[in-house]
């Protein structure tokens, strides 16, 4: 065989090989498990909030994953129980991250359910996390002289919004804090058979 | 009647020197305006990776910088950068450097230059609609896979004419002999489609698509930039150096070695995840081993160069190679210590990973394609770089620029890492400990921008054959000016 097959059959080998190693067989091995815990896919809200969490990048400086408590301190942090592959079963794209920037959401809704602090901190984080490096996002939200029965009205603590208006939740905050706010994977896990790290 | 094609020749070893004469000068012709346009359109790339990236790195110094829009927003600007650098720039001059070689390699005149034409003019396609999506928050939330499936089509399509061009070249081949730089192009060429097609197939989710997303990403580097960037390197230390490659059987251990270990590493990207610990393992493994290939590549470059270093003060784009060759050494032993559990404990999710990113695909990669273009660009358009003193600033605001960023942001990302691993610490510790240096990031990144600047500006000088017509090529260095121009004086 001249050196021109062997070369494409060595690069078309090595790349197709690597792939069923490191995608098709654990998927094969993963759809074996049966989820019976009681996580729900995401609302149509929810899910319009995960598109903005996505477009405006928040995954670049949040990870989405406890690790094992004998790798790191996730869990002594209070950020929960270790994650398991079924937590992602609806998450598509994945949101996993590889950057903690800032800290890790996969239970933000555990640690901080109130939906007031989320705008306000959206708003301008360093108002409600002083030294914090998030970026603000303005953008989320619409300044208005008197806010309408239906708004959101984000509070906000003296100084940090224009004096004389209220700041109100858009749409897109909203779902962005609906989004946040089903961010719990810190249930019982229902069946101890499941696979997950170490097996 | 008809006449019988003229035979081809297929010479055993070096034809006479006038057929090899010939021979390239075909070569180079067929190659020349496909060239230029991936060289050009790569340096416009570079600009708009390196604006946005310094902006990006900015907003950690000024969090509420250009607010006012989603547009411009950290997560945005870094995703814009991310791709413009890698699939813009790094790709498309790779891309061109490669289709300058292999016509040479070979002695065959490019297959059909006007599909290597479709493939620039499809890739650039690809990059403006592609960062204009990432802009406009379209986004497939894929790192490294951002760019919109619909407009990945297009780099598809490219990448596959290109491959093309490439593969019918080579087989027409007439030469005996496979240069090293052919084996890793050849299968580049053939890796990048595949890898891209399957990382797109939406079949996969949760867990699963974040497997599928490390394969690709770390293969787009391990595949695809990593082996191009070689074959430059190949290419370019003998040839500069008017010397043969110390060992050919050596540098096939590391293309072997290479293509099977690289291709496994992807998953040290989700060590400590919530994924089957085996696969993890496996790439784990695979990450280590590499220390085969590079040490086989670092061996055979050390053994062409010395003696030789000297050289690296005349020629410009030996500095720039035999640099980017050491850092290549370097940036892939810091890998494989990375990907260990014991190691990533500290460092995974931290500025440190950022800082090895960037030593590898600046540090090394990078700069092996600055060196092609400085070797490349004048023989495209017959005119010598008109101003060593640009080189020279361009070089040392990229290498000064370089070490303050992946110093800096190395020692940042390791603070962060110990914050973050001591529970009794809050965790805005670990934000705060980052600060300082990630000021140096900024400084540094100023500095790689402001030399990018100063080489565009000397790219368009040349292209445009400003400056005097020159015998000879402008020194990089003025002492070695000096001493070469006045022997004894």
């Amino acid at each position: 065989m001249d050196r021109y097959r062997v070369i494409f059959a060595g690069a078309v080998i090595t790349a197709v090989f690597a792939f069923f190693v490191l995608a098709w067989i654990p998927q094969r091995q993963l759809s074996a498990v049966v989820p019976l815990d009681p996580l729900q896919p995401y609302s149509a809200e929810q899910a319009a909030g995960r598109r903005v969490y996505i477009a405006l990048g928040c995954l670049y400086c949040h990870s989405q994953q406890v690790r094992d408590p004998g790798f790191g301190t996730d869990q002594k942090r209070g950020w929960g129980r270790p994650s398991y592959p079924e937590d992602y079963r609806f998450d598509e794209p994945h949101l996993l991250g590889t950057m903690r920037t800032g800290p890790d959401l996969i239970n933000i809704a555990v640690r901080q359910p109130s939906r007031a602090w989320h705008y306000a901190h959206l708003y301008q984080p360093r108002a409600m996390v002083p030294g914090s490096l998030m970026p603000s996002f303005p953008f989320l939200f619409e300044l208005k002289e008197r806010a309408d029965l239906a708004d959101d009205v984000v509070a906000l603590p003296p100084g940090t919004a224009p004096a004389g208006r209220v700041v109100v939740a858009s749409p897109d905050a909203r779902r962005l804090v609906d989004y946040l706010l089903s961010l719990n994977r810190n249930y019982a896990r229902a069946d101890a058979r499941n696979m997950g790290p170490g097996h | 009647m008809t006449t019988a094609p003229a035979p081809v020749i297929v010479y055993e070893d070096s034809p006479p020197a006038d057929v090899a004469l010939a021979d390239r000068v075909a070569a180079d012709r067929s190659t020349r305006q496909p060239v230029l346009l991936f060289f050009h359109s790569a340096v416009v790339w570079l600009l708009v990776g390196s604006l946005t990236g310094l902006l990006a790195a900015l907003k950690f110094q000024f969090p509420d910088l250009l607010n006012g829009t989603a547009v411009l927003t950290f997560g945005r600007l870094r995703t814009v950068h991310l791709n413009a650098v890698a699939y813009g720039w790094t790709s498309m001059a790779l891309i061109g450097t490669v289709v300058w070689m292999i016509p040479r390699l070979v002695r065959a005149p490019l297959f059909a230059p006007r599909l290597a034409m479709a493939a620039a003019w499809g890739w650039n396609l690809f990059m403006i609609f592609g960062l204009a999506a990432l802009f406009a928050g379209y986004s497939d939330g894929l790192e490294w896979l951002e760019i919109p499936r619909g407009i990945d089509v297009i780099v598809a399509i490219s990448g596959g004419l290109m491959a093309l061009s490439v593969l019918v070249t080579v087989a027409r081949r007439r030469t005996q002999h496979f240069y090293v730089s052919v084996w890793y192009i050849l299968a580049s060429m053939i890796w990048f489609p595949i890898i891209f097609v399957t990382a797109n197939l939406p079949i996969f989710t949760g867990v699963n698509e974040a497997a599928v997303n490390w394969w690709y990403a770390h293969n787009a580097l391990g595949l695809w930039i990593t082996p191009l960037s070689l074959a430059c390197a190949y290419y370019f230390i003998p040839k500069v150096l008017g010397r043969p490659i110390h060992s050919y059987s050596l540098s096939l251990v590391g293309f072997w070695a290479l293509a099977f270990f690289y291709s496994l590493n992807g998953h040290h990207h989700l060590v400590g995840g919530p994924f089957p610990q085996w696969v993890i393992t496996t790439s784990v493994t695979a990450s280590v081993m590499m220390v085969i290939p590079v040490a086989a590549t670092a061996v055979n470059f050390h053994y062409t160069m010395i003696g030789r270093f000297t050289a690296l003060r005349h020629s410009p784009t030996l500095r720039f190679i035999v640099l980017g060759a050491m850092m290549y050494t370097v940036v892939s032993l810091q890998g494989s210590v990375e990907a260990l559990r014991s190691f990533n404990r500290m460092v995974h999710f931290t500025h440190y990973t950022v800082a090895h990113a960037h030593f590898g695909v600046y540090g090394f990669a990078a700069f092996i394609i600055f060196g092609s273009y400085y070797f490349i660009v004048p023989r495209l358009v017959d005119w010598e770089w008109p101003s060593g003193r640009l080189i020279r600033w361009h070089f040392w605001m990229a290498i000064v620029g370089l070490a303050i960023y992946v110093i800096g942001l190395s020692i940042g990302g390791w603070l962060q890492g110990q914050a973050m691993l001591d529970a009794s610490r809050p965790f805005m510790d670990s934000v705060n400990v980052t600060k300082p240096w990630l000021l140096a990031r900024t400084v540094g990144g100023t500095l790689m921008t402001a030399s990018h600047f100063v080489f565009a500006y000397h790219y368009w000088l040349v292209v445009n054959r400003r400056g005097a017509r020159r015998v000879e090529p402008a020194w990089s260095d003025r002492r070695s000016y000096i001493s070469m121009r006045a022997p004894g004086s």
